[in-house]
């Protein structure tokens, strides 16, 4: 089974397959100039990593020529087929790969030179050649970048000659280093001592610093935390029946408490960051009951955000259009929220009604219309005189808890309200899932005619789906307006939709851990569509992450980062049939010849 | 009207092509009906009508004494018509138990309430679900039961396959079956063991079955009563002798005599 059962041949340095590498490293010269030219070691530049020796800006390029050289040196291993003893021909072809690299990059340094491309080309501009001079001659950059690319690319090749423990070790220091390095504000955030004692003045870990982070994340990964962490992940997910179930107890305890604690500690940037990351966990949870449980697309999603974050607004602001009925009552927040989530309902009802009759792509371009169509309500002049159109509604009063006020000038409470929102939600997940609903929205995920012609009465089946969906991002849309304490259409772009969609795909659709574990890297990290996350000097190049993520995902890991086992089942058929068989759980035509009792 | 099922003067034409024409057909409770005819001769449309997955364009399907035209599938399902499909369609991805499960829905009725807030109500209907769904798979013997209730319905071999789709339709306690090619792809062991099955599912689960079949053995051994399709009509019906020696049914088999197609 293993590789180390099967001999290994010995080749030659220059014994590999030099066009494909020809071919990689133009791609990854491609890619050099792509975020060049993109902007991102411009715009990046100012963010101080190590002091003085490494910017964002510069590891927005080097990670590249690393990745492309580790890369190159990956071959599929085959049973019983001989694998080529690693060694000096890895580093030859990593280091020719980044060599080509660099290159295409100095032939940039050169033409920003000659020419003056900068009508097309925004970022073909002075500021870009001085980073890519290193602030120096010419020839120094042209120079400089194919070496530099080069040795990158060959450390990347050469992780495949050392051990795996030393390599895991290597990844941990260097990935734990700059970890720290790029997320400064957030640690200082949360811990306020380490201030000091790990960053220089104007940000950007000491190089002392950093050598002490990496040594300490290399002998922690080197003495076997990962290994021991992997193992009870292992030993957990074998266990079965009473231990599984205190075991899975312990855990939501123990995130419970985390969840709760450690919002008390920590500085204010942390609790806003935590509170964006909750209201969008809650859009992300009501969509995954309708795209990943029963399947259906639905595109124009943020509507009911809009709907929900607009009802309470209406109900609570004392700024409300002025044609509204003197009837319609001001409410308490937690009063209009009762309202929020029967309107949201009927909306959902109004516009699923419509639309859940149709099929796949029929119904995803329609939806992404309703979507819009929504926002495009609130801000039209017809309605002006209920949601003052692009003003929006201004002086949404906090929720007033008695004990606590949730407003947006303390995030704290926010972010305890979306928890109170989220476990709900995710507790309606859970138990629908396991439940007679879950079982038809499954069903109709996998075969919607046959659900059908097996009684499954599927229209009303995903309209309760798209109901649940609509009441989730109700709530969502409510915490938003006494946080925010102002609705206007602008925050329920279509882009909200999508953003929340690849959360739900990245995350891996069906699944609810998945779906947390989405919130947190992508709106966490990267930031919502106009809340900023950790990165938030990355805020400019969101979308191009966004996008890349996505293609990266759907091309490498379509289940997402947490799979649902039928998911992932779904998407690797052939795979999975091929381990079951392995195991002996294919069941054998030839077997069945017992006759039954 | 003392039929169980009754059509009456149905047809159903795609475009240009009639693929039932004037069909008169009916069957009586406790019966097997089996169902013959050429590759094309319409005889899937023919349960695709009955379970209204198409519509007929004109003539009328009668189940107990009321018409069927016009009801979707789910409802027809819901007065009591269960099918298999020629092509097995199980639910892949759902588990073995889930897949018997989840065609109970129209005999249960407990919502996101029952489900939310747990009630009891709910928890005796889930109980009562998963009781019934074993029950239905132990029909076929230690196959489907056991470890396998949690495996995915993928990695089921083809016999088991099928086997599974007669209890996914036997889970939607019908009046009546229709088994579209049940045996198709089996080997003759499996083939003698499900037709010794049909036969219990009359006998001890009640239902009334209409087969579509190839195989001239197992119409043989099961079918009270036969008919031959042929171009969307009605070319012979009787007992299975009367048919198979009917010219016309010969005739329309290429001429060859039934009995040497084995
Ligand atoms: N939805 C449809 N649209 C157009 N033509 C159809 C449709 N369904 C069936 N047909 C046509 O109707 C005719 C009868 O098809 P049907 O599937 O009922 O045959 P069958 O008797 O079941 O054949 P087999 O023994 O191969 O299963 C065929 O010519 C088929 O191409
Ligand atoms: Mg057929």
């Amino acid at each position: 089974m293993t590789a180390e059962q099967v001999d290994e041949v010995t080749r030659g340095p220059f014994d590999f397959d030099i066009r494909g590498s020809m071919r990689r490293g133009l791609l990854l010269g491609l890619g050099l100039v792509f975020i060049s030219l993109a902007g991102l070691p411009i715009g990046l530049d100012t963010r101080i990593l190590i002091k003085p020796v490494l910017s964002l800006g510069y590891l927005s390029l080097i990670w590249l020529p690393f990745i492309s050289g580790w890369a190159s040196g990956t071959e599929t291993v085959l049973d019983g087929v001989a694998t080529t003893k690693r060694g000096a021909r890895d580093l030859v072809r990593g280091g020719l790969v980044g060599l080509i690299g660099g290159a295409c990059l100095s032939l940039l340094v050169l033409l920003m030179n000659w020419f003056d491309l900068r009508d097309p080309l925004v970022n073909w501009a002075p500021p870009l050649s001085a980073i890519l001079q290193f602030d120096r001659s010419i020839a120094f950059g042209v120079l400089v970048w194919p070496l530099l690319s080069a040795v990158l690319s060959c450390a990347g090749a050469g992780l495949h000659i050392i051990t795996p423990k030393i390599r895991s070790a290597t990844l941990s220091a260097v990935l734990f280093t700059l970890a720290m390095a790029i997320f400064e504000t957030f640690i200082v955030d949360v811990a306020d001592f380490l201030d000091d004692k790990l960053y220089g003045q104007n940000g950007g870990l000491t190089v002392m610093s950093a050598i002490v982070v990496a040594c300490l994340a290399f002998t922690v990964s080197a003495i076997g935390l990962g290994r021991r962490v992997a193992t009870a992940r292992v030993n957990y997910q074998q266990s079965t029946g009473k231990t599984k179930a205190s075991q899975t107890t312990m855990l939501i305890a123990i995130a419970a408490i985390t969840v709760v604690v450690v919002p008390m500690i920590t500085g204010k940037i942390t609790q806003e960051l935590f509170a964006n990351i909750g209201i969008f966990l809650l859009l992300a949870l009501g969509l995954n009951i309708v795209v990943g449980l029963a399947g259906i697309l639905d595109l124009g999603y943020v509507a009911f955000f809009a709907v929900g974050g607009y009802t309470t607004a209406v109900l609570t602001s004392p700024n409300r259009g002025p044609d509204w009925p003197s009837w319609v009552p001001t409410l308490p927040w937690w009063g209009a929220l009762l309202v929020t989530i029967a309107i949201s309902g009927l909306v959902g009802l109004f516009i699923g009604a419509p639309v859940i009759r149709m099929r796949g792509d029929y119904l995803a371009i329609v939806t992404l219309g309703f979507g819009e169509i929504i926002r495009i309500l609130f801000l039209s002049d017809w309605l002006n005189g209920y949601f003052n159109g692009a003003q929006g509604i201004t002086n949404v009063p906090p929720a007033d808890f008695g004990i606590i006020q949730v407003k947006g000038t303390d995030p704290r409470s926010v972010f305890y309200l979306v928890l109170v929102f989220a476990a709900i939600s995710i507790y309606v997940s859970w138990r629908l899932e396991r439940s007679r609903v879950g079982r038809a929205w499954m069903a109709i995920r996998e075969d919607e005619s046959v659900a059908e012609a097996m009684g499954v009465n599927t229209v009303n089946m995903k309209l309760m789906a798209f109901v649940v969906g609509a009441i989730l991002a109700s709530f969502s849309g409510a915490v938003f307006a006494a946080k925010v304490g102002s609705i206007f259409p602008t925050s329920f772009l279509i882009l909200v939709s999508i953003i929340i969609l690849v959360v739900v795909i990245v995350g891996g659709m069906g699944n609810i851990i998945g779906v947390i574990v989405g919130s947190i890297v992508l709106i966490g990290v990267l930031g919502g569509p106009k809340q900023p996350g950790l990165l938030a000097e990355f805020s400019q190049y969101k979308l191009l992450i966004y996008g890349a993520l996505l293609i990266w995902m759907m091309l490498r890991r379509p289940e997402g980062l947490v799979p649902n086992v039928r998911r992932s089942r779904e998407l690797h058929q052939e795979e999975f049939l091929q381990d079951a068989w392995l195991r002996g759980e294919i069941d054998d035509d030839a077997n069945t010849e017992e006759v039954d009792s | 009207m003392s039929h169980l099922l009754d059509i009456e003067e149905l047809n159903i034409t795609f475009g240009g092509l009639h693929a039932l024409r004037d069909l008169d057909f009916h069957v009586e409770e406790g019966e097997i009906v089996g169902v013959i005819g050429p590759n094309g001769a319409g005889k899937t449309t023919f349960f695709n009508m009955i379970s209204g997955m198409v519509r007929p364009t004109s003539g009328d399907i009668l189940f107990e004494g009321e018409t069927l035209v016009g009801l979707d599938p789910n409802q027809v399902t819901q007065r009591g018509i269960a099918r298999t499909f020629q092509n097995v369609r199980l639910f892949a991805n759902m588990t073995i138990l889930e897949n018997v499960m989840v065609s109970q829905h129209c005999r249960t009725k407990r919502g996101v309430f029952g489900s939310l807030f747990n009630t009891r109500a709910f928890r005796e209907e889930e109980a009562e679900i998963r009781r019934y769904a074993e029950e239905v798979l132990g029909f076929f013997g230690s196959r489907l039961v056991g470890y396998r209730l949690e495996q995915p319905a993928s990695v089921l071999s083809y016999a088991n396959r099928r086997r599974l789709e007669i209890a996914r339709a036997m889970a939607t306690r019908p009046r009546l079956l229709l088994l579209d090619e049940p045996v198709a792809g089996m080997n003759p062991i499996e083939t003698a063991e499900l037709t010794r099955l049909i036969g219990r599912l009359r006998s001890e689960w009640g239902f009334t079955i209409v087969l579509i079949e190839h195989d001239m053995n197992v119409v043989r051994d099961v079918s009270d009563r036969v008919v031959c399709l042929d171009h969307g009509e009605t070319i012979a019906q009787g007992s299975f002798e009367e048919v198979s020696s009917n010219s016309d049914v010969i005739e329309a088999y290429l001429g060859r005599p039934l009995e040497s197609k084995k």
